[in-house]
């Protein structure tokens, strides 16, 4: 990582970041809800730099607009400028400063987050078991070929877990040997390290890659584009510790070449929403389209607003939990189900269980409930056996 | 006495109305060189109706307001220099209006070039505006306020020019409608006919009211563009190379520019000729009639066409320019700044001497760009310097080198474009006195309180 002390400065502040590629709109979730410069990504490195050059204090206002940043990593794609791919490095940094100098004064929600994961293992204030909804879906066993890592979302939430559910059904019916760690699964760790906390997700990552190590796990396939994007990206700073990493949605739209999984007709109107981990963070667009293309009868229309432009659901760094945008019809997941029902789609394809979260509650709150349904990839498919 | 803050949360809402650091200390700067100073309050209205609102609370309690579009001037015009009240207008981002046949289109006071030319090329795609080179994020408004340029510029003039009609909230509070929309429902002229009132607006830099609609002129957007690039290395023949092209009407665009990074580019200048086309041949049929309009140029081996493979067409015909701004990172620092004053046409050799003698006395990195106006009755040439912001004494030679740069272009008979007070101070005291007379009553006239962005423009 870049010591970004010496390179926030370089923020000319000329706004590219705050759009899609074509302009068609503000695509910077937090600007969009907010609407002040401030929250844009040049809003935060010029607040930053100015709180480095003690030009500013630290408030509990300085720390909202920190956190409200999703990560998504629109400002990294369309930023010109040659330091672009740092900057989302640059803003963890800071948190992380944040973290330390500040002594930890934090949004509230943020480091309830952090204390929730700490001593619960996730954010979800859940003290149950990591595996009570996985009937029929046994414990990973050395041998198997892939461990199933769902995450916290795929094990206590409830649209998570249909979403787990459905994923491991699709897995059995293809045959494809595979165990889940159930109570001995730990966060992955991805909100955490985008959070500040480097500590805390060093113990997690740790103990992940150790009991993988144990198990003698080869390949692992994520449910969460997030844990997915932790342990391909970040996992690898911590250890040098080899496994193989996928997201389902590449385990899927491999099994369907392989004609393991046979859809049938579903004529069907869907609409894909990228989320940020898949899409920007690791270049996954054509897989998940594939899977939905592959289903006899089915019509994808895309938003406005797709791949490397697609405007995050505004779940991202965890938002999800913490909800530091919400409170208004310009908060990103209504944008984004608003945008996605202007498609005349009938439902809106997902691939993460935080983008599902968001997702959901948002079509609710824009009584869309009975026009736009929210289901994930592997919920369509199944529904199309 | 009225709790200004509960005032303004009255008019658009508490989560659009800031006095908190955060917000004051972003907008009480800009990214060029001059010193900041911070609002009390920033606000986003969302109507007009807001803006009156937010005036008339001003005007009442004798408080400085700044509009402020994408604040990408450069010169610390939407820096509010006696606090008061920023107003950010990008809130107000409706596209109202297209008139095709009569080729105009009707904006709020907020929205933002890449909007408009997004909006244009997905209903109206027949229609385009002048793009500045300035980023997507500039507004339509903002860019009209300081007479900006645009791709179409060398056809058309200034983009101020291509103004067909504004709504303006005065000082006062009133809403006032100029142009053809006075009297009609169409946006078609700003004032021809009759006594043209935009002028009581354009280049006054929000010191005269805040425009909350503007109707612009639209062009025919061509099917195919592509570049052409004269390289000389006799500055001396600039004006006339210019007169040739200009002489031919088969541009849309010409560019002149002279850097000295990468190596290979120094010592030339680089003229960047931008031709429009419905069709291969008559794009075939302009590139002719250019070719042969510096022929004897070429003839004379004082200059001559380069070669542009197609991988570099793209980011010379991009609208707006990312390459524009990269120019802020070439001392990995994130600040330029340019003094851009409009020239005659001939004097383009004696300024790019200039420049080139205060990079050699400042230690400087530069970019001379250039761009030709209206068929060449004049031209912007652009001293601009970048700055690396952690580098405070790169930052003061910066702005000397730019002060002396003003002075060389008052005594070369130029104007200085969207001059910073300090130039504008520099203006003020050269300029005809009657001259200065009518702007002052104008100004007293329209703004009796004085309330509207202080500092600029003030006699």
């Amino acid at each position: 990582m870049t010591d970004y002390t010496k390179q926030i400065h370089r923020c000319f502040r000329c706004g590219y970041c705050k759009f899609p590629s074509d302009y068609s709109d503000f695509n910077c979730p937090s600007y969009a809800r907010f609407r002040f410069d401030t929250y844009s990504t040049s809003g935060r490195l010029w607040l930053i730099y100015a709180w480095l050059k003690g030009e500013i204090e630290w408030s509990e206002h300085l720390a909202e607009i920190l956190y409200s940043c999703t990560t998504c990593k629109n400002c990294v794609e369309q930023c010109p400028m040659k330091f672009s791919s740092d900057i989302v490095d640059w803003i963890v940094s800071a948190r992380s400063d944040m973290l330390e100098k500040e002594k930890g004064r934090i949004p509230p929600r943020v480091t309830s987050f952090l204390e929730d994961v700490y001593r619960l293992g996730n954010p979800l204030k859940e003290r149950g078991k990591r595996d009570a909804w996985a009937t029929g879906i046994k414990k990973y066993q050395p041998g198997d070929e892939y461990l199933f890592y769902v995450g916290c979302l795929g094990s206590y939430d409830e649209f998570g877990q249909r979403m787990a559910r459905s994923v491991g059904a699709l897995l059995n019916e293809a045959g494809v040997s595979f165990g889940i760690l159930g109570n001995e699964e730990n966060c992955c760790g991805n909100e955490v390290y985008l959070l500040g906390e480097r500590e805390l997700f060093q113990v997690l990552a740790e103990r992940n890659i150790q009991k993988f190590k144990e198990l003698s796990v080869k390949k692992v396939v994520t449910l969460s584009p997030h844990a997915y994007n932790a342990m391909k990206n970040n996992y690898p700073l911590v250890s040098n510790a080899y496994f193989e990493v996928s997201h389902y949605t590449q385990l899927l739209c491999g099994l369907l070449r392989e004609n393991k999984i046979r859809p049938s007709r579903n004529k069907i109107k869907v609409t894909y929403h990228d989320p940020c981990f898949l899409g920007r963070y690791n270049k996954i667009y054509g897989e998940p389209r594939k899977i939905l293309q592959s289903i006899p009868g089915i019509e994808l229309l895309e938003m406005e607003r797709n791949r490397e432009n697609s405007f995050c659901c505004g779940g991202g760094s965890g938002n999800f939990v913490t909800d530091l945008l919400a409170g208004s019809k310009e908060s990103p997941s209504r944008i984004r189900v608003r945008e996605a029902y202007e498609t005349g789609a009938d439902i809106l394809a997902v691939a993460c269980p935080s983008c599902m979260t968001m997702l959901q509650d948002a079509v609710k709150v824009e009584e869309l409930e009975d026009k736009l349904a929210v289901k994930d990839i592997s919920q369509i498919l199944t529904e199309s056996l | 006495m009225t709790d200004i803050y509960k005032s303004l949360v009255e008019i658009v809402g508490e989560e659009h109305v800031s006095n908190q650091k955060e917000e004051r200390y972003f907008y009480g700067r800009d990214p060029g060189l001059t010193p900041p100073h911070e609002p009390d309050y920033v606000v986003m209205p969302e109507t007009t109706e807001e803006v009156q609102q937010i005036v008339k609370l001003a005007n009442k309690e004798k408080i400085p307001i700044v509009p402020k579009g994408g604040g990408l001037a450069l010169t610390g015009l939407v820096i509010p220099q006696k606090g008061g009240i920023v107003i950010d207008m990008k809130r107000m981002g409706k596209i109202l209006e297209v008139n095709e046949k009569s080729r105009y289109v009707v904006v709020e006071g907020g929205v933002t070039h890449g909007m408009l030319q997004n909006y244009l090329k997905k209903h109206h795609p027949k229609l385009r505006h002048s793009i500045p080179d300035s980023p997507a994020i500039s507004t339509v408004v903002g860019n009209a306020v300081i007479h900006g340029q645009g791709r179409l510029t060398q056809q058309y003039g200034f983009n101020s020019d291509m103004v067909s009609g504004l709504e303006v909230v005065l000082p006062t509070g009133e809403i006032c409608r100029i142009g053809s929309h006075s009297i009609s429902p169409y946006w078609f002229s700003r004032g021809a006919p009759w006594p043209d009132l935009s002028g009581l607006f354009l280049g006054w830099f929000g010191t005269t009211g805040i425009i909350t609609k503007l109707g612009l002129r639209l062009y025919p957007a061509k099917k195919m563009r592509d570049v052409m690039v004269f390289l000389t290395d006799k500055i001396e023949l600039v004006p006339d190379i210019i007169l040739k092209l200009t002489h031919t009407e088969m541009t849309e665009d010409i560019v002149v520019n002279e850097q000295p990074l990468p190596p290979r580019m120094k010592g030339n200048i680089y003229i960047l000729i931008i031709i429009t086309g419905d069709s291969d041949e008559e794009l075939d049929f302009k590139r002719k009639i250019i070719w042969d309009a510096l022929w004897d140029i070429f003839e004379s081996r004082d200059g001559g066409f380069l070669s542009v493979p197609a991988d570099m067409k793209p980011p010379l015909l991009e609208m707006p320019s990312r390459d524009v701004v990269r120019f802020a990172d070439v001392r990995k620092g994130g600040g330029f700044e340019y003094s851009g004053p409009i020239i005659p046409l001939e004097k383009y050799p004696e300024f790019i001497t200039k420049q080139k003698e205060l990079v050699s006395k400042y230690n400087l990195s530069y970019s001379a760009t250039s761009r030709v106006i209206a068929g060449g009755h004049c031209m912007m040439y652009a001293f601009a310097f970048t700055f690396n912001r952690a580098d405070d004494d790169e930052m003061d030679r910066i702005r000397k080198a730019l002060r002396e740069a003003a002075e060389f272009t008052v005594e070369q008979g130029g104007m200085m474009w969207k001059p910073t007070i300090e130039e504008q101070k520099m203006i003020i005291e050269r300029m005809d006195p009657n001259t200065l007379k009518i702007m002052k009553k104008i100004k007293e006239l329209l703004d009796p309180n004085g309330i509207m962005n202080p500092g600029n423009w003030e006699a």
